[in-house]
């Protein structure tokens, strides 16, 4: 095991995480974190899923690199991506049919998230099978780690649950706690991206981006002036 | 004609793609810095979407649905797994297509558009609108219909989102919060507002 996971391998497992993370600072395949974070069980479902299909996609994509034609290579990308999703599609259908009903058209838009494409292309164009298997893993695993973040606090306080199990006793089952609707509902879901965001940059300052138009103090004389 | 409104007005605003569906979440949060942009990329995403989501409708109800090939004399085959793969072909065929198309007679519009075409192919929000008209199993009628206003709702959302970040570069923002974390605090808000379309009964 020692000899798979040199250093270089490390470091494209580990480096989405937190200092590259796809979603907080790649800003890629947004679109299904916020969709299915209401409840942790689909976040599970979606992230494993998505894992896999990239670390895949990277693979196979890495392996015929070299004969695929530069002009075409979208196309042939996407082809393999596609038929990947239509695996984990089929499989999701069969044995867990709840959450593929619950996921409805996320699994399929797994072949447009940005993620895959972007590692496709990124990375797996230019490096070997087995390294471009790593790096969908690891990129695979900053964004589970965000859904589950995400997921964690949506389904906690928006229903006092977290894998269907009580956690808070709901004020409707004489317990304390009254749950707060907004955490199930669209909105939350940005603001606690957001807040994560926020978070990972305070800690991490050199993500923090460039300010367009410095802010001057009023003292200057120069408030409504750029 | 009452049900096409309601379906109309339904895609637009109360399940709007982008705010409550979150779809083409990446390029929403990466083209929303100047109006001009974001309005060009909304009306490309208006046309593609009004093509993609009704052919995609015909491919599907006459070759892939169950039983939709007896035409040809072929029953009991059910092809719907193939959905994902052909809608993304489509997709990314008609997206060609409209490029040449324009290039040739539209030059004006090809270039004010040009930019954007190429990645309308991998805008969630496209493949989305099909793949909910599949779910939803729309008539011809309706994914015009849905096809239109759904596109609609996307370029109304960005383009009022380039409208509030335009403001709010000159605004005082903590420096973690800088670019990426206030435009998601941003939409949040807006997808707060479009909340309040849910009530309407149609």
């Amino acid at each position: 095991m020692s000899a798979v996971l040199n250093d270089e391998t490390k470091k494209v497992l580990t480096t989405p995480l937190v200092n590259d993370n796809p979603i907080t600072l790649q800003v890629l395949g947004i679109c299904s974190a916020l969709a299915v974070t209401s409840q942790m069980s689909t976040s599970l479902i979606m992230a494993l899923a998505l894992t896999l299909v990239t670390a895949f996609s990277s693979a196979a994509i890495s392996a015929i690199r070299n004969h695929i034609p530069g002009s075409i290579r979208i196309i042939v990308q996407m082809t393999i991506i596609a038929s990947l999703v239509i695996v984990v599609d089929q499989i999701l259908k069969a044995f867990a049919y709840e959450v593929s009903k619950q996921l409805s058209v996320f699994v399929g838009l797994i072949i447009t998230n940005c993620i895959v494409m972007g590692r496709a292309e990124g990375y797996a164009m230019k490096n070997p099978p087995l390294e471009s298997f790593m790096d969908g893993i690891g990129n695979g695993l900053g964004y589970s780690l965000i859904l589950i973040i995400v997921a964690f606090f949506r389904e906690t306080l928006g229903s006092g649950k977290l894998l269907g199990y009580e956690v808070f006793k709901l004020a409707k089952d004489g317990g304390w706690y009254d749950p707060n609707g907004l955490m199930l509902l669209p909105p939350s879901a940005f603001f606690i991206i957001g807040l994560i965001i926020w978070a990972v940059r305070q800690w991490k300052p050199n993500q923090v981006e460039k300010v367009e138009y410095k802010i001057m103090s009023i003292a200057h004389g120069d408030g409504g002036h750029h | 004609m009452e049900a096409y409104i309601s379906l109309f007005v339904k895609a637009v605003f109360i399940e709007n793609l982008a705010l409550s569906f979150f779809l083409g979440m990446c390029t929403f949060i990466a083209v929303s810095k100047k109006i001009a942009t974001a309005m060009g990329l909304g009306v490309a995403v208006m046309v593609v979407q009004a093509i993609t989501v009704p052919a995609n409708n015909i491919v599907y109800h006459s070759l892939l649905k169950e039983d939709a090939l007896s035409w040809m004399g072929i029953t009991g085959v059910d092809l719907s797994f193939l959905a994902l793969l052909s809608c993304i072909g489509m997709i990314a065929a008609l997206v060609q297509i409209l490029e040449m198309i324009l290039d040739k007679f539209f030059p004006a519009l090809y270039h004010a558009l040009g930019v954007f075409l190429p990645l309308i192919t991998v805008n969630c929000a496209i493949l989305g609108g099909s793949l909910f008209m599949i779910e939803r199993d729309y008539s011809f009628g309706e994914s015009v219909t849905y096809g239109v206003g759904s596109g609609l709702g996307w370029a109304l959302a960005i383009t009022v989102m380039a409208g509030v970040r335009e403001k709010l570069k000159y605004s005082d923002i903590p420096a973690g919060l800088q670019g990426l974390g206030i435009t998601f605090i941003t939409a949040g808000l807006m997808s707060l507002g479009f909340m309040a379309f849910s009530g309407i009964q149609l």
